[in-house]
């Protein structure tokens, strides 16, 4: 097997594990059982009462008002949430000046791969993707090099930010385990060397668009033209599968922080979808074995709960 | 700042893993300065020699030290099985995805330590940072329950010692929490750090049968037993409240006759039984404002396979079983009156364990409408049918926002249009609201006393409400002005009540303390003015 197969037979492989391990994180998360409500208020789809916190339970007789499930309510916070980090700005500014920097520059860096495929296909069919090409191709060349520039400088900025905070602050370096640190090292380590590639092997990612449109059409044999440029994809395809891999799943898990949890207000109306989940629940066999409870793996949790004390 | 703490320290084979230093505590505006403050009674010898009491300067849960090896090893070996039951969706199908979640996706920034008021309070003592105890159980977990973790995890998480000690200490640390859920609020990932705590503690009740004993013994338990974790039984509450008619008429000018065991009335009214015994006025208050409303309510006397007339329910914050068994009592109650809806009395905790908690636990017949007495005196009071005279208030009043009725339910508003209706001088603490701090009595602390927590309680848990209230009356502290800080939920009153003896602030500021329905009532010009009394009580 040349090497220029093996490359791309370790991209296809890194994709398909970030999507696997992505796709399987997820759905695990989902099927687990509906939990106790613990909803933390403001809840996002309140509109209007979300402004100060309040809930449907403020009303008198709340049941029989309707509930405020506002999407704009929701988006208006998750919006600012997923691109400024407005929590953080708000209770850790001193985090902020890092992490906002070294993930506002992830989404560049997500939006270049999304730029990058664009161009690909386009030049597979017959387009230009140059400083001299038409509108769209002269657009796509630009804002392609244009989002490396900025997203490679904040991410590598804040990476390296980070890097030394967790070094020198003592709260954050007690909790910081090897692997927190590697994980750092790693992104400097693939940000650093795609600088390299982008300053001195393809600035204007022409290469990385012919490779990339090898990949998509399967043709294994094509080479990618650079040594830094095939360090690079590889570098950053196997940072990308790790990723899922680690707390750096909260890229995706976050949906459920505050879907299912912060904002998850759904009351238990008799009949409903959420009393026949509970209904299910309450009949799990329960194994705890303090005196009180006495579980022994027959008796379901309703036996438990509704069983008179000695 | 006080000694620097490294997670391994949790483990080490030494007397006490940290001291907290009042000299290091956040100072207090005089007179409340930190040479002021009272010196903590020490540990006694017999409790540093018979109790696990190696975590800081004070105890709670009384564990008895192991005497040989083979209890030692029983220790971790029972945690370790509790720890797998906490992730099994069997045993905890209530709160698996939330903890799962909090266990695995913490970015360990620290944004939670700095909205932490203990942590804060106590001179950032690494040991009360909400981290710390959750990271030593992350540790563990991926130590133990994640594949590979014995190889691994050291490397990716950070290695631990899991001895008998470790156990202990943490099961001791689930107990240096209020579970406000504050560091959750700000938690940029939804991490939460105060649910991990509440598992911690669940995971000690129903495993290995360790909780506090106010909670379970004289808590739950007791109120299983006879009705309330007051000891009180139906006679003994029916004569109470009684004694508080006779009196609440001779207050008001009115007639006031509380209803029982009424089949049929719109509402249960049910208290926090502590109310009847410590505030008996704040039932009085409910009485004279319900009746004087022309409502349809009730008292319920069940004690035995219904629970009516005491709202605690103490497993919220240690045992989902104890949770469930008082809630579906207290559910019976109302099923077995017919009532429209049960409205819960100024109690925070029993608020949300019985709202919003209990939710998913009752179905059926026993979904019965539970709602706040702070929305239904809010109807009362804008109604238009009563009249009110706020120059009766003319006083200083600060709002405490009950954290389990107002971050955990969004409860914020009607207590403050009532509050602007009828206390012309009234001022909000800073912050309030949702971003409110905790008394520091939460999750059960202000029934507890043993040993010296009590010092624990007032100078660090408690601190930064102290800090609120004198704050919020910051110009006018003098004695000669009489205060009220208005604290519509019975824990919060009795840590209140508990801050205001230790530091002595009747005596020296004239701060007094209660609920928002004797607010109201005094107030009120059906009943006589002076509902409230100035005096320490």
């Amino acid at each position: 097997m040349s090497g220029t197969v093996l490359i791309h037979l370790i991209i296809y492989a890194a994709v398909a594990t970030f999507g696997g391990v992505v796709a399987y994180r997820f759905f695990k998360m989902w099927r687990m059982p509906m939990h106790l409500r613990w909803e933390l208020y403001p809840v996002a789809h309140e509109y209007a009462k979300a402004r100060y916190g309040g809930s449907i339970l403020e009303e008198i007789d709340w049941w029989t008002k309707e509930r405020d499930k506002s999407l704009m309510g929701e988006l208006r916070v998750m919006i600012p949430e997923m691109t400024l980090l407005v929590a953080l700005f708000e209770h850790n500014r001193k985090l902020w000046y890092r992490s906002f920097p070294f993930h506002f520059g992830l989404y560049c860096l997500a939006g270049l791969i999304g730029l990058i495929v664009l161009g690909a296909l386009m030049e597979l069919i017959g387009m230009d993707v140059s400083a001299q090409a038409g509108f769209l191709g002269a657009a796509v060349y630009y804002a392609t090099i244009a989002l490396a520039f900025v997203g490679l400088t904040l991410a590598f900025a804040g990476a390296f930010g980070l890097y030394i905070l967790r070094k020198t602050d003592h709260g954050l370096r007690e909790f910081a385990s090897f692997g927190t640190m590697f994980n750092l090292v790693a992104f400097m380590a693939v940000l650093g060397v795609a600088w390299l590639a982008f300053a001195f092997a393809d600035g204007d990612f022409e290469l990385t668009r012919g490779f990339v449109g090898g990949l998509i059409t399967f043709d294994l044999n094509r080479p990618v033209g650079s040594f830094l440029v095939g360090l690079e994809v590889v570098l950053a395809t196997l940072l990308m599968a790790y990723i899922p891999m680690t707390h750096m799943s909260h890229f995706f898990l976050k949906w459920f922080t505050y879907h299912k949890i912060r904002w998850d207000d759904e009351p238990n109306e008799v009949g409903s979808d959420v009393e026949k989940k509970i209904i299910e629940q309450v009949q799990y066999p329960v194994s705890w074995a303090a005196d009180h409870i006495k579980g022994d793996g027959r008796k379901n949790w309703v036996d438990i709960a509704t069983e008179e004390m000695e | 700042m006080a000694d620097k703490l490294k997670i391994e320290d949790i483990s080490k084979d030494v007397d006490q893993v940290s001291h907290v230093n009042k000299m290091e505590c956040t100072p207090l505006p005089e007179p409340y300065g930190l040479e002021t403050m009272p010196d903590w009674k020490k540990l006694s010898d017999d409790a540093r020699s018979n109790y696990c009491a190696s975590l800081d300067d004070t105890l709670v849960l009384n564990i008895p030290k192991p005497k040989s090896k083979e209890e030692e090893d029983a220790l971790v070996r029972k945690f370790l099985s509790g720890l797998e039951k906490l992730f099994s969706k069997e045993n905890n199908w209530t709160f698996l995805q939330p903890l799962t979640l909090s266990m695995e996706n913490c970015a360990k920034c620290q944004t939670c330590s700095d909205a932490c008021h203990i942590y804060t309070s106590s001179g950032k003592n690494d040991l009360y940072r909400p981290t710390y105890r959750s990271e030593i159980l992350r540790r563990v977990y991926f130590k133990y329950f994640k594949p590979g973790g014995k190889y691994f995890a050291k490397w990716r998480h950070g290695d631990i010692d899991l001895n008998w000690r470790t156990v202990t200490r943490l099961a001791e640390l689930a107990y240096r929490c209020n579970l406000c859920r504050r560091c959750a609020q700000t938690c940029p990932i939804g991490v939460d750090n105060a649910l991990i705590a509440h598992d911690l503690r669940k995971l000690f009740s129903q495993e290995l049968g360790i909780h506090a004993k106010e909670l379970h013994d004289r808590g739950a338990m007791l109120q299983l037993k006879v009705g309330s974790s007051t000891g009180m039984n139906p006679e003994v509450v029916k004569d109470n409240i009684e004694f508080i008619d006779e009196d609440t008429s001779e207050k008001t000018g009115m007639d006031i006759k509380t209803p029982w065991d009424v089949k049929g009335a719109d509402i249960l009214l049910i208290h926090n039984a502590g109310e009847i015994l410590a505030w008996p006025e704040n039932h009085g208050a409910f009485a004279a404002l319900f009746q004087a409303a022309g409502i349809s309510w009730t008292l319920s006397s069940e004690s035995m396979d219904a629970l009516g007339y005491d709202n605690i329910n103490y497993g919220l914050f240690y045992d989902d079983f104890m949770l469930a068994k008082v809630a579906i009592k207290h559910a019976k109650a109302a099923q077995k009156l017919g009532v429209k809806k049960m409205v819960l009395g100024e109690c925070g905790h029993a608020h949300k364990a019985l709202t919003v908690i209990a939710d998913r636990v009752l179905t059926g017949d026993l979904n019965i409408r539970r709602e706040s007495s702070m929305t239904l005196m809010e109807e009362i009071v804008f109604r238009g049918n009563l009249k009110f005279d706020p120059s009766r208030n003319d006083f200083p009043v600060t709002l405490h926002d009950p954290c389990n009725m107002v971050r955990n339910m969004g409860i914020v508003q009607p207590q403050r249009r009532i509050l602007n209706r009828i206390a012309p001088r009234f001022r909000e603490m800073t912050p309030h609201g949702v971003e409110n701090y905790c008394c520091g009595g939460g999750s059960g602390f202000a029934i507890m006393s043993g040993h010296n927590f009590e010092d624990w309680r007032a100078q660090v848990s408690g601190r930064k409400k102290m800090e609120q209230i004198l704050g919020a009356f910051k110009d006018e502290l003098d004695p000669s002005i009489d205060k009220y800080v208005c604290a519509p939920c019975s824990n919060c009153k009795g840590q209140i009540r508990d801050l205001i003896k230790y530091y002595d602030m009747w005596n020296k500021s004239h701060i007094s303390y209660g609920g928002l329905v004797e607010l109201i009532v005094n107030c009120m010009e059906d009943a006589k003015p002076g509902f409230i009394e100035w005096e320490m009580h």
